[in-house]
């Protein structure tokens, strides 16, 4: 500074402006100047290292101050490539595929670090993966199995309850699918591809992916995400009980579950399946071709009376129920008050599920007592229709008593106007 | 007919009652192609008359307040006896009022009858009739259903549009910033005490000036009438016409009746205030003239705000409405023609718009 102070002094005023010049132009350039040059490159960059700002900003661990720098190591600041990606900056270039898990779980396993940004976050998905299916196979040096990246997505990495992220709820599925539905990926693994086919006919998926219902399941439901694994014979009860607590209540103390344990029967997917479970009807009693019962029955013993009985009782609540609908539709089209009817309907379909739901039990005592309430509100709202049908036609022929009444009065009038001006 | 004379001899002797009524014996109806839309009046005064009488019915049952409104309204409509035909004669009869009010505005407005000297005839029949549409605006929240409910809200919001006063008075009406219990108990002492009492006197000033100014006739027949006396047509009001109004009124009853039994008034959904609007809400067809018309003015026109311009227009038209008879000419041969021009572009604006509202989305 001493040297350029001797240099500029003879310039004498010009030196202060020239100095104002230098230091407006360095901050300018050190406004401009980027804290992660590694997207100014990289931006410009074909796939697989192409990785634009916009992208980047979408990604969860960028909206939380996090850099490249954070997982691939080097120094962002530098604008000089080699600088950047030095070794001695600690670059470690593109993560190798094996070394994902654990450079994920540096960070995910650390409650102290995870806390600063999201204390509610669990820490422990590095101990679940490892005890997966995909984590064990992995360790065992399968490098086909799924890592973090393969299912969170890598540089646009979302959080999961945004609808855009892999791991949203809607788009589980879809996730699981890129490998589990596709057959040459998969061959060489023991398991079926034909899952995510035969959920998206099934009645969850109608509910998660038609509906929104975000409460329905989607493949992490059952299997868990990080330590997915299929539920074991023995467990698919605890698996669907968690959202079927009452079918699974009954299912427990029911002769069945003995007999499904001694044969090692997985429980519920013996009548229900499982990834293709359709809405169950009460079809599923009878003996046409969605029928579960007469697979395992002899027709015409103890256990196929009780399903006839099972199966009369509910379609003659069902039946019930639709004649009182529609007497009340009729009644209510016919600007008949039926609203309290109306209401006692839907008691009379509660009914109806909860006998559906004690099937599981398997003893038509309990379930005759849910259709026996149903079919007593059902037939209480029939005659509340209908008695409106007839207080309906009461009124009809009432306006028609009075009309002619009316009519006969309207002509004695005419008549006796017709007298009094009568020239 | 003796016992019946004995009466009316008993009564005349304390009442002078024969004197009471000599002025409707001696009063006539002129006669000619055009005499039934005298009728519409009397139509009118006799659903007043049954909303009355229906009114008093159901205040035997009903209860005002947001938590018993509605099921005091289906106690009536299923638990009272003949309590479905007195609510749905009187909401009908409502509507019908309404209706043959406006009729007999227009059949006034054609036959150009308020002119000199039954100017006040008019004003107090205009008064009447805007009466009558806020009885229909206070009566149908009564029952406090869902369509009411929303129906008051937007009703009272647009009342919120005047400039000055229109905050102040949407917070009286409302009894508060939002549509609550305190708004229907309002609306109802507006319904029962308030309303009933401003129109029963505007009725008896109304009827006592038909009486004093006779019935008018239409401008060329009293032209003519007046050229050519002894062509005058006329019948005795008592009991010629009044019979005949006699019919006209067992005619509507049959209409009444006939509606109330096919189509009994319909009860609705509990109002609820947590809930949204139902989609496509829109107000009684008495009012969807003025609501479509505030929905097509476009939110900014110059600087004002587009319902408050639609708010304010609606306001000077229905004083200009009321003031109509002091722009019309005092000579009956020579009639103002821009405010027939008027009255056939208002009815057609009415029905049109009423129209477009009911089919618009």
């Amino acid at each position: 500074m001493a040297i350029l102070r001797t240099k500029l002094r003879p310039f004498g005023a010009a030196r202060y402006v020239g100095l104002v010049g230098f230091v407006v132009l360095a901050a300018c350039l050190g406004y401009g100047q980027t804290t992660n040059s590694c997207l100014d490159c990289h931006s410009a960059l074909p796939d697989p290292l192409g990785v634009t700002q916009e992208k980047f900003s979408q990604d969860i661990h960028a909206q939380k101050g996090l850099t490249c720098a954070s997982c691939h190591g080097g120094d962002p600041t530098s604008d000089d490539p080699d600088k950047a990606m030095s070794r001695k900056a600690g670059w470690k270039g593109k993560i190798d595929h094996k070394q994902i898990p654990q450079l994920c779980g540096s960070c995910h396993s650390d409650p102290a670090y995870i806390r600063q940004f999201n204390p509610s976050l669990r820490t422990d998905q590095l101990g679940q993966y490892r005890t997966s299916v995909h984590g064990k196979r992995f360790a065992a040096g399968d490098t086909k199995v799924a890592v973090c990246t393969d299912c969170h997505s890598v540089h646009d990495l979302r959080a999961p309850s945004d609808p855009r992220s892999t791991v949203n709820p809607v788009n589980v599925a879809n996730t699981c699918a890129r490998c589990h539905a596709d057959a040459n990926y998969m061959k060489g693994y023991p398991i079926p591809t034909d899952q995510f086919a035969k959920y998206t006919t099934s009645v969850h998926y109608q509910a998660l992916a038609v509906r929104g219902d975000l409460s329905a399941p989607t493949c992490t439901t059952c299997h868990g995400n990080h330590g997915a694994a299929p539920p074991g014979v023995d467990k698919v009860q605890n698996v669907c009980s968690n959202c079927h607590a009452f079918q699974a209540q009954m299912y427990e103390k029911s002769t069945h579950k003995k007999a499904f344990d001694a044969a090692s029967l997985p429980g519920c997917v013996v009548c229900h399946s499982n990834h293709g479970i359709s809405h169950p009807t009460d079809a599923k009693l009878g003996t046409g071709p969605d029928a579960v019962c007469m697979q395992c029955h002899t027709p015409g013993d103890r256990c196929d009376q009780a399903r006839a009985g099972l199966q009369s009782g509910l379609s003659q609540l069902n039946e019930a129920i639709k004649n009182a609908d529609q007497i009340l539709r009729v009644a209510e089209s016919s600007g008949m008050e039926v609203s309290e009817a109306r209401l006692g309907q839907d008691q009379a379909r509660d009914s109806l599920t909860k006998a559906r739901v004690t099937i599981h039990s398997f003893r038509t005592d309990l379930v005759d007592q849910d259709i026996q309430a149903g079919l007593k509100i059902a037939a209480k709202n029939l005659q509340a229709g209908k008695e409106a049908m007839s207080e309906r036609n009461y009124r009809r022929f009432g306006l028609g008593i009075a009309l002619i009444a009316i009519g006969m009065v309207l002509a004695g009038l005419r008549l006796y106007i017709k007298k009094i001006e009568r020239p | 007919m003796s016992s019946l004379r004995n009466v009316s001899n008993w009564l005349d002797e304390r009442l002078e009652w024969d004197d009471l009524i000599a002025p409707l014996r001696k009063k006539t109806v002129p006669l000619h192609r055009l005499s039934y839309w005298y009728f519409l009046g009397g139509i009118t005064l006799f659903l007043f008359v049954i909303q009355v009488l229906t009114g008093i019915l159901l205040l035997l049952y009903y209860r005002p307040g947001a938590n018993e409104a509605f099921e005091s309204v289906q106690y009536i409509m299923t638990r009272v006896r003949f309590g479905w035909l007195i609510r749905s004669i009187h909401s009908w009869s409502a509507n019908l009022m309404i209706f043959t009010a406006f009729a007999h505005m227009f059949s006034v407005l054609f036959l150009k009858a308020y002119r000199k000297p039954r100017e006040l005839t008019w004003v107090s029949g205009v008064i009447l009739l805007f009466l009558v549409m806020g009885f229909g605006f206070s009566g149908y929240l009564l029952p406090w259903n869902t369509l009411a409910f929303f129906a008051t809200k937007v009703g009272t919001e647009i009342t919120g549009q005047v400039p000055l006063i229109g905050k102040p008075l949407m917070i009286f009406l409302r009894g508060g910033e939002e549509v609550t219990g305190a708004t229907l108990t309002r609306f109802f002492g507006f319904h029962v005490a308030v309303l009933p009492g401003i129109a029963t006197l505007l009725i008896f000033l109304h009827l006592l000036l038909v009486q004093r100014l006779g019935m008018s006739i239409p401008q060329k027949l009293e032209v003519q009438w007046t050229a050519n006396p002894s062509a005058k047509q006329e019948m005795k009001f008592f009991p010629n016409f009044l019979l005949r109004e006699l019919m006209a009124w067992y005619a509507a009853l049959a209409v009444l009746g006939a509606l109330a039994a096919v189509f009994p008034w319909n009860l609705g959904v509990k109002a609820d205030p947590f809930v949204s609007a139902p989609a496509g809400i829109k107000p009684e067809w008495y009012f969807l003239f003025m609501f479509q018309t505030l929905k097509l003015i476009p939110s900014k026109v110059w600087f004002i705000d587009g319902e408050v311009l639609g708010v304010l227009a609606f306001g000077l038209v229905g004083l200009l409405w009321l003031l109509l008879p002091f722009f019309e000419s005092d000579q009956p041969s020579r009639p103002k023609r821009w405010i027939t021009g008027l009255a056939v572009f208002a009815l057609v604006y009415i029905v049109g718009m009423s129209v477009y509202g009911y089919l618009a989305n």
